[in-house]
């Protein structure tokens, strides 16, 4: 009987690792052949049938792409967004996420859940007003504005993450720290913060992700000075394939590398954030 | 003098003590209300005033447009199709990484890889495997399948449309429901599993009977956050279908972006808005846990 | 080093009052326990000493300041958590080198300090490491070392060997009474074992319900409860207590339990008649005799347990259960009938309404026979 047992395990065991094998070469081979289709050469990209292998890679694509009329600046743009809506959001949220985390005062829940139901209100109703806002305040088109819309996303994201980073800080170290010289303040920049590094920077780079990504308000909100994403999207009627390969390619990789790095930090970011 | 000395330190106490709290998220309540909830009410403003006078003109334009009711319909569609699918997909993936799996460590890493890709890269990624000289096409045709390629991304055939659209969406954005569910597992302690299992249920009888319901909490949230994110569809459509295909958010964005129309294009969002609170409250109903299931 | 004074200390958490009007003296060197179940205040009122919990009336006086509006960074005191709060993001060097660098001492005299209180913790050798790289015993060390190392006016001690397990806290017990008594620091200490209590303070303060019930020392604490809930907190096994009644019909007083009665020479006895009493007395106070005999009083045998230095009996007798103490050979059989001795001198009479103890001029007794 426990050779039969033995068979349905291995059966069973097998037939999960098959399923397994099958889900990562899903996840794993468009990012694979999206690389390859962006490093392609000139000819390569109209080939067919493609090559499945990297047997010709070139910066042919990429090159193009970069040079394409606008693509640089708006990298630079995006860049700069992305930087100015973390610093902002840091700056603004992480005060907030501490008092989340340490303090029971009346309110508190109230924030909570109106900063977790913010989440829930689209990025396109929150869009089109502030077109019309920016428009009038003379902001439109600028990276200031995009950076005003992209910190309004990701306030609530990084208020609840660093709420959720302090929490796992036991509030008796800072009380320790009070009782040997330090005031609440010297306590938070000796104690707490460097203990809270890892989940703020982990954030951090989410953030920055968050703003890279974001297209739908940042078309919106711009018209000749486009980040990234909105530029991609504006040329993409008619474009080249060589183009989408590598704009899309360019849209991806950050992403990805960004997830690599920060894969370990993810689940002391989201812990407590989900309950 | 006991109570002046009462008073005056009442004074002191309140003023450092209990107002440190409400400095602190000051910045973020204001920011949020100047940013977020004035706008939202700037947006109602515009969806039901044109030219100073309460109207619902731009609901019968949004209405009575043509493409409204493509739009309607394709991102109707498109949550009923992609949400379920992928539910029962990051469910499987969050089975098998908990589970107790040679290098599950390794699958975990390569799941989540998808987690913050924009839906504008994922449209462009599946464009170039489903594109007619794409990489589909060249491996069917490898493997003998087909022998010549075949137009997937067809915009007379909309039903392959939508499945490419899908397929995109959900390679992209399973990972976030899979962490979800992954948090949830974690917190189900395997004692309910054991003890399932020596009464007798079998694997899938335990998830049905031990696993789902104690995930019923992160169903929730990630069921809430799918929806109200698969309302929004926007570049994934357009990067993968061109113009072939709209949503209630593409059509947004041309009234404002193209017709310079910001009372139609905010008609249009606040559709949006509330088929999510609407769905967003259908799903907080349906999968409530009466308080006297609940263990704490 | 300095003295300490809780004056009229109130503390409330919304609706509960955690601290009630609690006065409390502790004079310069002294080591004081509090001692009490869960919720009972003394956590709260030790952080009130220390600052980190607010008062809502009431002063603290610390070597005679005022204390009671300072930050804790002011009170020149040092702490030891029950968790230890150890920071894991420094060394143990720079964790117990902490307090002395926030108050911007020179190199030479952090160096000096941080060695020799690393030295009278045994751990000196050690310094080097972080704390996740050390076991909790010795995290608990380093906690204690921090806190002296700072050469504070007054050291709390929030629970210091609770997380301990067992043997390695009756270690530590006898250690840290030994570096306590050699430091001869003003200590505060909070636990709720009351062996650890009775072992290591001066002056016990037992409290319950956000009051202090009893101020005293160990001994007294053992042999004079204040209330019934100090004699069943304090003591291992807690005071037994008999519903009782003395009646005085000239001659001796007679004492009445429900299982039997005896007499009693002793005059402060005999103003207690008519009262409903409840009599206590400690286990190792009742004298078990094989036979029957005047001034005993009968019980049954329910349980024996053997603990190595002595035997606990459970009896009941009439309708009160007791625990005794007997010499490790006595092994009577569980049904059987024994005669108890309950020795008079160390009989403390309680009020059976008020539950407090009934203040008896000092006797002279012994059993009158017939």
């Amino acid at each position: 009987m426990s050779e039969r047992r033995t068979g349905f395990a291995w059966l069973g065991r097998f037939a999960l690792y098959a399923v397994a094998v099958l889900l990562s070469v899903f996840i794993l081979a468009p990012i694979y052949l999206m690389t390859l289709a962006a490093f392609s050469s000139e000819t390569d990209v109209y080939n067919y049938p493609k090559e499945l292998l990297p047997r010709h890679l070139s910066w042919d694509s990429m090159d193009s792409f970069i040079h394409f009329g606008g693509v640089l600046d708006s990298l630079q743009r995006s860049v700069l967004v992305a930087a100015i809506t973390l610093a902002l959001s840091l700056v603004i949220g992480t005060p907030a996420g501490y008092a989340l985390a340490r303090f029971a005062f009346r309110g508190a829940d109230t924030v909570r859940l109106s900063v977790v139901a913010t989440r829930a209100f689209p990025i396109v109703i929150l869009s089109i007003p502030l077109a019309v806002i920016f428009i009038r305040w003379g902001i439109d088109d600028t990276s200031r504005g995009v950076s005003i819309a992209h910190t309004a996303l990701a306030l609530p994201f990084v208020v609840l993450t660093t709420a959720s980073v302090f929490a796992g800080v036991s509030p008796e170290l800072e009380e320790a720290a009070m009782t040997l010289g330090c005031s609440r303040a010297k306590a938070f920049v000796r104690v707490a913060l460097p203990l809270a590094l890892p989940g703020l920077a982990a954030s951090s780079i989410f953030v920055f992700i968050i703003s890279w990504n974001e297209v739908f308000a940042s078309s919106l909100l711009t018209l000749r000075h486009r980040t990234l994403p909105a530029e991609v999207l504006s040329l993409l009627e008619g474009a080249p394939l060589n183009f989408r390969f590598a704009g899309g390619f360019f849209l991806m990789a950050p992403s990805v590398v960004v997830i690599l790095i920060i894969r370990r930090y993810l689940f002391t970011m989201w812990g407590r954030v989900l309950k | 003098m006991t109570t002046i000395a009462h008073e005056v330190t009442l004074g002191r106490r309140l003023r450092r003590w209990e107002v440190l709290p409400y400095g602190l998220i000051l910045p973020t309540v204001a920011y949020l209300s100047l940013f977020f909830a004035w706008p939202m009410v700037q947006a109602f403003k515009l969806a039901f005033r044109d030219g100073g006078a309460w109207t619902l003109q731009p609901y019968r334009t949004m209405v009575h447009d043509a493409r409204f009711g493509d739009a309607f319909r394709f991102t109707l569609l498109l949550v009923v199709v992609i949400v379920p699918l992928q539910f029962v997909l990051a469910l499987a993936m969050a089975l098998l990484v908990n589970s107790k799996l040679h290098g599950r460590g390794l699958f975990l890493a390569i799941f989540i890889l998808p987690l913050a890709v924009s839906d504008l890269a994922a449209g462009l990624v599946w464009q170039s495997i489903l594109t007619e000289r794409g990489y589909l096409n060249t491996l069917l045709e490898k493997i003998g399948l087909i022998d010549q390629p075949y137009i997937w991304l067809n915009p007379t055939k909309p039903n392959q449309l939508l499945g490419a659209v899908v397929v995109a969406e959900i390679w992209r954005s399973t990972a976030f429901v899979m962490v979800i569910f992954l948090a949830g597992l974690q917190g189900i302690p395997k004692e309910y599993g054991e003890a399932a299992e020596v009464f007798g249920a079998g694997f899938f009888q335990r998830v049905r009977t031990v696993v789902l319901p104690m995930l019923k909490p992160s169903l929730q949230v990630a069921l809430l956050f799918r929806i109200i994110f698969a309302f929004e569809a926007f570049a994934v459509v357009l990067a993968i279908t061109g113009s072939a295909k709209t949503t209630l958010a593409t059509e947004a964005w041309r009234w404002q972006a193209d017709y310079f129309n910001s009372h139609v294009a905010a008609a249009y969002s606040a559709l949006i808005l509330v088929l999510s609170l609407v769905s967003a409250g259908l799903v907080v109903w349906l999968l409530r846990t009466p308080k006297e299931q609940m263990l704490q | 080093m300095a003295d300490v004074r809780f004056q009229s200390i109130r503390k409330t958490f919304g609706k509960v009052t955690a601290v009630d009007d609690v006065d409390l003296d502790v004079a310069d060197g002294d080591f004081v326990v509090l001692l009490g179940p869960s919720g009972c205040g003394k956590t709260t009122l030790l952080r009130c000493l220390a600052g980190l919990e607010k008062v809502d009336s009431g002063r603290v006086l610390i070597g005679g300041r005022d204390a009671t509006d300072l930050p804790p960074r002011r009170r020149r005191i040092a702490m030891v958590f029950q968790s230890y709060a150890v920071f894991p993001h420094l060394k143990l060097y720079d964790n117990i080198a902490f307090g002395l660098r926030m108050q911007k001492e020179p190199k030479a005299v952090i160096r000096e300090r941080v060695g020799s209180a690393a030295k009278l913790l045994h751990i000196e050798d050690l310094l080097d490491r972080y704390p996740s790289q050390i076991s909790g015993g010795q995290r608990q060390r380093v906690a204690v070392a921090r806190a002296i190392a700072t050469k504070a006016d007054v050291l709390l001690m929030d629970e210091p060997l609770s997380n301990l397990d067992a043997l390695l806290r009756m270690e530590m017990r006898a250690e840290l009474k030994a570096l306590l008594q050699q430091l001869e620091a003003t200590t505060i200490y909070v636990t709720h074992d009351q062996v650890e209590a009775l072992s290591m303070g001066d002056r016990i303060a037992v409290m319950n319900a956000g009051r202090i019930v009893q101020l005293d020392s160990p001994l007294a604490v053992y042999d004079n409860p204040a209330d019934m809930f100090v004699g069943g907190f304090v003591g291992t096994p807690p005071m037994n207590f008999l519903a009782a009644h003395v009646s005085a019909d000239g001659g001796a007083p007679v004492v009445n339990l429900s299982g039997g009665s005896f007499r009693l020479a002793d005059n402060g006895a005999a103003a207690l008649a008519g009262r409903n009493l409840v009599l206590g007395i400690r286990a190792e106070a009742i004298v078990v005799e094989p036979n029957a005999g005047d001034g005993l009083v009968q019980a049954k045998v329910i349980v024996v347990e053997p603990l190595g230095s002595h035997n606990l009996l459970t009896v009941r007798s009439g309708e009160d259960v007791l625990k005794v103490s007997t010499p490790p050979h006595l092994f009577p059989e569980p049904e059987s009938s024994v005669w108890l001795r309950l020795e008079p001198h160390r009989i403390r009479w309680m009020d059976a309404e008020s539950r407090t103890a009934i203040e008896t001029p000092k006797r002279v007794a012994t059993t009158v026979s017939g």
